[in-house]
Order: structure tokens, then sequence, then C-alpha cells
């Protein structure tokens, strides 16, 4: 185990972190970064190659390597522990290949991003069903598409990127099923184009509407074959259809990872961690950037990152330019968050015997009649297993408008070891556990 | 709200309630179980379910071994909804002392009709492989069972319901009254009031000597074969017994899922939910001091939970002179899943003037009261 002081803690090494980490060492900060994946980049980032990343994610990887902020990959943070005086955080990380890390400091960035938001249908959970992140995952490890027939459904902007990659690894795209209905997608798509920051993002949006069949007001309502999809039934407000396809990739938007936030007792709204100008939570000493704070892609990430650095290094005012250029992003964000509302077919898409919890086989029959979430996971054990509602916890929310449960630790799994060595070596701060007597 | 009267309201659904509200219901009394949460959310969620004989005084012996039998003897939807796993119990010794108080802990299991297996260090291991080269060896208790508590409970409940019982959640009862419970503005009235509110008993009874005995576990990834029995130190009865302010013992579960739970601590700190990291710290390091290959187990969840303790470490079952009307089931502190079915037995018994099939009389809820005016 290894007990280290540092005046910056970013947890999390995507597009937001990697600006927080930048600004706050170029302010003279002592920081380290932590992320418990192998690479740094984020969501967004890691899964590229250096020669197919944009010119802007080079740029900020590049920066982020000359300072000495130190980074820390393969670190999962299990634990924040804060004391009762302001300033007072201590970050227990568990290593992959082994061993613990406890870092105390004043100051902790909070960058956890987004995951997705998986919604139950029939036949969701069958071999050939992947969300973006799997497709992404099937992409980079070069598994070959050529020939098979693929469905994309979801809502969003971030379908399209995956429709492109899919098509240059020589998928044929069948279609991809935008739930939102052709005017909500077509107003928003108009909007970008008063936004100049953004126009890169509508010239993408563009390029994927001629190379791809985009239906708009589309979705898939279920997911059909034996061992493996063979094929998906489509619907739209007039009629329903049948496709035989080798793959559909699903994404229904991001959900805010907000688990750690919560845990130190951050107050969030509407699912997102609430935060001041200074990009300050309601927990002294805590700030938080990025799709943490609510979705808003990659340059609100990055702005909220910037402006985050700067705030724990004590900057007195905040950089006018990256002021507007986030509130510009949040408007954005915002219209995104209009145009793309899931429509309410999908909350009935579930029958009695589609998988709810994918952790422990729970069905929808199993948990319908609950009152919440907590007897939905002691009743029925739903959000009991490995995953701890990560995934399940927002389809709950979804089907039945439950919140999420506590949130408790290990923020991650971890060792048995990993709990017990880093309390006992003093982790616990004297303010967190008044017994601990130093 | 139902008009008609019932002949007996009981105050919790944790799982001693809603033993209760069986057992009653059975005897043909028209029971209303009401909870100021949901059933079995209380203590009851945060427990182990071990279903154990426990040996620490004859009367626990005697709760526990009865209960025990009662789960056996449970009706059919409610063990399998409480995924009884009859795995036993593997008791650890960690010392030649406790290793040789063996034989006469098997005498007095099979006075009460158990057999056991003295265990040695070879034995000892290959019962469980992963403890810990070493010990000079344990007592294999194959009796044991694991239940799901949270599953028991609401299965007693829907049980309960089929014998005529109703269940109202969400609802506190502020005030318990002769005959009576005041929840708000109304009072409902019943010859029979049972006060099975657990740790929060006194908080309706004020003279319980019940207070909260808080404690951690954890549950792990799945890793089936891990452990086959539940596997607990000896000394484990030692923790349980001395009221000190903070103690822990190695006492690991398997879960019909694959899953490993492990314990256990105990604090006096009241109400005070909040995870002591140094406790569950010192917790998890006297786990692995007997079984190493923990270390290396991914936990997903921690948590704690309160025992309703009481100073001799034995529930309270019986009438309360005090109030008329009034009944205790509470108090059962680390045993409550098990003793929940002789409670309820016992308590019907004594209901209907039966004469119960062990004694009742040092469960007395007075008995404290009464040996403090000696
Ligand atoms: C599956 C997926 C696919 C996406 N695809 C695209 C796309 O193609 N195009 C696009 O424009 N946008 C895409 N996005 C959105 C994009 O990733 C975000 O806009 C952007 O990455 C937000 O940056 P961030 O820094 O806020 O969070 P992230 O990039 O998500 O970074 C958060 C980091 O925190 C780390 N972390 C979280 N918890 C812990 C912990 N407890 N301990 C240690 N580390 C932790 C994670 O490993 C992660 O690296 C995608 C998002 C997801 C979830
Ligand atoms: C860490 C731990 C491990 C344990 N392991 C085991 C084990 O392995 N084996 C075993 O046998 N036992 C074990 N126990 C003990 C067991 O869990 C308890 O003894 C048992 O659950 C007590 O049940 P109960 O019904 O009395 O209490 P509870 O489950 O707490 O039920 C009481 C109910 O009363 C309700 N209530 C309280 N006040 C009011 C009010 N004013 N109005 C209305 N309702 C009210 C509450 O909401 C609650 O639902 C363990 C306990 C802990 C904490």
């Amino acid at each position: 185990m290894s007990t280290v002081a540092a005046d910056v803690v970013v947890v999390g090494a995507g597009p937001a972190g990697i600006a927080a980490a930048v600004r706050a060492t170029e302010a003279k900060r002592r920081v380290v970064v932590l992320d418990e994946a192998p690479n740094v980049g984020g969501q967004i980032w890691r899964h590229r190659s250096v020669g197919t990343l944009g010119a802007d994610a080079r740029t900020w990887i590049d920066r982020l390597s000359r300072t000495n902020a130190e980074v820390r990959r393969g670190v999962a943070v299990v634990d924040v522990i804060v004391g009762g005086e302001a300033g007072d955080i201590t970050v227990v990380a568990e290593r992959h290949l082994g061993g613990v890390d406890v870092i105390r400091t004043p100051a902790l960035i909070i960058a956890t991003g987004a995951r997705e938001r998986f919604v139950p249908f029939p036949g969701w959970t069958l071999p050939g069903v992947t969300g973006i992140g799997g497709a992404q995952a099937l992409l980079k490890q070069g598994a070959t598409f050529r020939g098979k027939r693929v469905v994309i459904a979801g809502t969003g902007p971030l379908i399209l990127p995956v429709a492109a990659s899919l098509t240059d690894a020589g998928a044929r795209v069948v279609v991809v099923a935008e739930q939102a209905p052709f005017q909500a997608v077509r107003d928003f798509a108009l909007s970008l184009l008063t936004h100049p920051e953004t126009l890169l993002q509508a010239a993408i949006y563009r390029l994927a509407f001629l190379r791809t069949p985009y239906a708009m007001g589309t979705w898939v309502t279920s997911a059909s074959g034996t061992d493996q999809l063979a094929g998906v039934a489509v619907a739209n407000a007039r009629t329903a259809w049948s496709l035989p396809c080798d793959l559909l990739c699903t994404g229904y938007g991001l959900v805010p990872n907000v688990d750690m936030a919560r845990f130190v007792g951050c107050t969030t709204a509407d699912g997102a961690v609430a935060v001041d100008e200074r990009q300050a939570t309601s927990v002294p000493g805590i700030f938080a950037a990025g799709e943490v704070t609510g979705i808003g892609g990659v340059g609100l990430a990055v702005a909220e990152g910037e402006i985050a650095g700067a705030a724990t290094a004590g900057a007195a005012r905040i950089d006018p330019s990256l002021a507007r250029r986030r509130q510009a992003l949040r408007v954005v964000a915002r219209r995104m968050e209009r145009a793309f509302a899931l429509r309410q077919e999908l909350r009935s898409l579930a029958r009695d015997d589609t998988v709810i919890c994918r952790c422990e086989d729970v069905g929808r029959a199993a948990i319908a009649s609950f009152a919440d979430s907590r007897q939905a996971k002691l009743y029925a054990r739903a959000g009991m297993g490995a995953c701890q509602g990560r995934v399940c916890g927002p389809a709950l929310e979804l089907l039945f408008g439950w919140q999420p449960g506590t949130v408790r630790s290990p923020l991650e799994p971890a060792r048995l070891s990993t709990l017990s060595t880093a309390a006992l070596a003093g982790a616990a701060s004297s303010a967190a556990d008044p017994s601990a007597g130093s | 709200m139902s008009a008609r009267r019932a002949d007996a309201i009981i105050v919790g659904a944790g799982i001693v309630g809603a033993a209760c509200a069986v057992a009653l219901a059975r005897d043909g009394l028209r029971v209303l179980v009401i909870d100021a949460g949901g059933a079995a959310l209380g203590t009851t969620a945060a427990g182990m379910g071990h279903v154990v004989v426990m040996d620490d005084s004859p009367e626990q012996l005697a709760l526990t071994r009865y209960s025990q039998s009662l789960w056996r003897a449970q009706d059919d939807a409610v063990r399998a909804a409480s995924e009884l796993d009859w795995c036993g119990t593997v008791w650890v010794a960690e010392d030649e002392a406790q290793l040789e108080a063996l034989p006469a802990k098997q005498q007095l299991y099979r006075d009460h009709g158990l057999e056991t297996e003295v265990l040695d260090e070879t034995t000892l291991i290959e019962a469980e492989p992963h403890l810990r080269r070493g010990l000079p060896g344990g007592l294999l208790v194959p009796s044991d069972a694991v239940i799901y508590q949270p599953a028991a409970t609401i299965a007693l409940l829907a049980l309960a319901r089929t014998m005529g019982a109703e269940v109202l959640q969400r609802m506190p009862v502020e005030e318990i009254v002769p005959c009576g419970v005041r929840c708000g503005a109304d009072t409902l009235r019943a010859d029979v009031i049972v006060n099975a509110a657990g740790a929060a008993a006194a908080s309706l009874t004020p003279q319980l000597p019940v207070i909260p005995r808080k404690g951690h576990l954890v549950i792990t990834e799945r890793y089936p074969g891990f452990c086959r029995h539940q596997v607990a130190e000896l000394g484990y009865l030692a923790s349980a017994h001395v009221m000190t302010s903070e103690s822990v013992a190695f006492n690991v579960q398997p879960r019909s899922t694959g899953q490993v739970m492990v314990g256990s601590s105990r604090e006096l700190v009241g109400w005070d939910a909040s995870m002591n990291r140094r406790v569950l710290g010192r917790m998890i390091a006297r786990a692995c001091e007997f079984m190493p290959a923990l270390a290396d187990l991914v936990a997903v969840r921690t948590w704690t939970g309160f025992r309703p303790a009481t100073p001799d470490k034995l529930p309270l079952i019986g009438r309360w002179p005090d109030v008329p009307g009034l009944w205790i089931a509470a108090g059962h502190e680390g045993l409550g899943i098990t003793t929940s079915l002789g409670t309820a037995t016992l308590l019907a018994d004594l209901v209907a003037s039966r004469e119960p099939a062990i004694d009742a009389a040092p469960f007395a809820p007075d008995r404290a009261v009464t040996a403090g005016v000696h």
C-alpha cells in the first residue's frame, strides 16, 4: 500500500479529467489522475489508436503528457472519505494488478463520465445484441463485420459514429432506427448551425445522414433468435415490420456516473451532479466536471474540466471565454436532451418474462408489483448482483419511475484485502470515524 | 384500511412479526400487521440468514433447537421461498483449549438430539479446504442451515394472508395504548397487541431493555464452492456474549448464488448506521486470518444493521404486565432469523394459554424488571 499527498486528485482520465489535470498542473498544483481503464482518454478517446484521434484529442493528450501530473492507469477508486474539516479528503484506489493507493488531498475533481442507458425489450440479452460501447470494443478488437447485416437502434448523436464505423468495417447497416420523431431531429440539427462551436458535429451529422438509411420515429420492439440474434421487430407510429439481421447495436443515450458523488454527499438534480459556476459541488473541496454533471458531449466536458482545474488551483475568476463556451454548449445539450427524449412506447416494451436485471436474471413480472428499487432488490434480487444496479438502475427508473438506492462502499468491486488494508492503515480519517483515535 | 376489527395487531413486519402473524392467524385470530416502513426492510434485511443452534446458555440452546425443528417442518411454500440450504456449520477451534472443549459441546448437542462430528486438523481442511493450515480442529454441525430471510419473511406474510391476516405498510405506530395502537389520529383496537418492532421495540415500550447492536457485513462476487458450510470461529460465541463496545469474529457464509458473505462485527454506537471502516477492516482481517484466500475475493457491497440486543442475550417473549393486552416478541439480537419461528409458536401458546413446548419463563419480558426488584 502506498500513501501519498496531492494538491488535487482527479478521478477519471476522460476529456474532462484530462483538461482539469492540465489546467491544475499548469497552475503549479501537484495533481494525481486516476482511471480504472488501462488507457487515458475516457469513453471516447481511449478506444481509438493515436493515428485516428482527432486533432483536439491529440492536443489534450499531448498537453497532459507534457505536464508533470501523475497519471495512474488501471486504478479504480473504491472509497472516498470526506473528513470533518474542509479539505480533508482521502481517496482509496485499487490497482488492477494488485496493491492499494491511498491519496490525501484538499481538492477532488470527480470526472467519472457517463454510462450507457439500456432499455429492456424482449430479446435484448440475446448474443448478437450489444450496446454502442460493446460495438466499439468489437471494432477495436478487429472483429470482422464483412457482410454482416447490422441494425442500429436508439437515439441521439452517439448512434451515428457507430453506424459509420461499422460501415467502414464492412458491415451492411440495414437501418439506423432513431426513436425521436423526424421533426425533433430536424429542428435539433438545424439549431446546431447557429452554434459555431458545434459546426463540426453538425457536419458529422450530415455525413452520417448521407451514408446510412436513417429512419426517424422508429424503434426496435423486440429481438428474436434461439441462441443467437436472427432478426428484429421494428415499429413506427403507423406500422410494424420485421428484419433479419446478425447484429443489433442499441444506444439509448447516457446516464451520468453519479455514484461517487452521491456517496460523498454531493447534491444531485435530475440524475446529474449539481455544480456552481466554478464546477464546485455542494461538498467543500469537491468539484465535478464532464458528463457526470449532465450529458453534453466532449466539448462541454473539456470546457468544464478546464474550469474545474483552474478553480482547484485557486483561480479567482473564471476565464470568460471558457465560461461562454460552456454556456453555449450547455444550451445545445439541453436542446439535445429535449429532442432525443425517450418516447413513452419504450417503457412498455418489456414483457413479463423480459429480463430486467441481467446479473441476477430477474424478469419484469418478478418486480412489477413492488413499490421501489429497495423492495425489488431485497425481495427479488434485482440490482443485487455484480454490477450493483449500474445497468438495471436506469432501466428501473425508466420502467417504474423508481429512484436508485443508496450507494455503498466499495464504489467499484474491490478485493476484500483492499477494504481491510486501507482501513487498517488509517485511511479512515479521524472525523469520519471518531473512534479511530488517530 | 379494513373496517373490521382485528383480534391481534402486530407492530413490525420483520421476520419475527411475520412469524407471529402466521402463528396467531393459525389459531383463528384475525391478525393485522403494521409496519412503519416495508415488510422485511429493517434488521431482517441486514442479517446473515444462518439458521443455527447455539449454546451460549441452556435457554438459548432450547429456543434455537426448537426453532430449527420448526424451520424443518415449515410449510413447503415458505421453505421453497426461503431457499433453505441445509449446508451445516463448521465451528473452527483456534487453539488447544477450544479443541478440548469440543467433546463436551458434542455431548450437549447430542443431549438435544443433534449428531455432530469433531474434526481434527486433517478432517477440518477436508471439510473446508480454504481454511488456514495448522488450525487444530473444529466441530461440524450438519443440521444447521442458511436461508434468504427477506424472501422467507415475505412468504410468511403471504401464508398469514391466506389465513385472513392483513398487512399495512408505511404506517408508523406512534404509541401503544391499552388494547390498541395509535397511528396519527386513528387508534386501532384489538385484544392482543404484539410489539415486534425489533431493535426499535423500546421506542414503543420504553421499559424494554432492547438496544441496537450494530453489525457490518460484506458480500462478494460469485465463487461457487469456495466454502461449503457456514464457517465460524468458536470464539464467535464469546464475541456475541460479552457486551463490549466493539468486537469482531470470523464468520463466513456460502450463498445459494455462489457469493460469499463475510461477517461479523458488534458495536454499541446507538443508531449510527454509517460504515465504520476501521471495524470493517478489522472484521475482514480477522476472517482472512482463518481463510487467507478470502483476501483476493472481490467484494461488491458492504452494509450495516442493528441487532435488537438484550442484556442477558435472550429475547423477550410473552405478556407485558404494565399495559393491558400487550405482548412482546422482540430482542432477538443476532439470532432472530433462526428464533423467529420458535418465538411465534411460544407466543401463540401463551396467548392461547396452552402449555408451550419449551419453558417460557426465561423469556418473560419483565424478567429484568422483576429481578431488579428482588
Ligand atoms: C459507450 C460510450 C460511447 C461513446 N461514444 C461516443 C462517440 O462515438 N462520439 C462522441 O462524441 N461521444 C461518445 N461518447 C460520449 C463521450 O464519451 C463523452 O461525451 C465524453 O467522453 C465525456 O467525457 P468525460 O470526461 O466526462 O467522461 P468519460 O470519457 O466517460 O471519462 C470518465 C472516466 O472516468 C473513469 N472512472 C469512472 N469511475 C471511476 C472510478 N471509480 N475509478 C477510476 N476511474 C473511474 C472511467 O474509466 C472513464 O475513463 C460515448 C460515451 C459512451 C459511454
Ligand atoms: C449483521 C447481522 C447479522 C445477523 N445474522 C444473523 C444470522 O445469521 N442468523 C440469525 O438468526 N439472525 C441473524 N441476525 C439477527 C436478525 O437479523 C435479527 O434478530 C432479526 O432480523 C430481528 O427481526 P425483527 O423482526 O425483530 O426486527 P426487524 O426486522 O427490524 O423488524 C422490525 C420491524 O418493525 C418496524 N417498526 C419499528 N418501529 C415501528 C413503529 N413504531 N411502527 C411500526 N413499525 C415499526 C420496522 O420498520 C421493522 O420492519 C443478524 C443481524 C445482523 C445485524
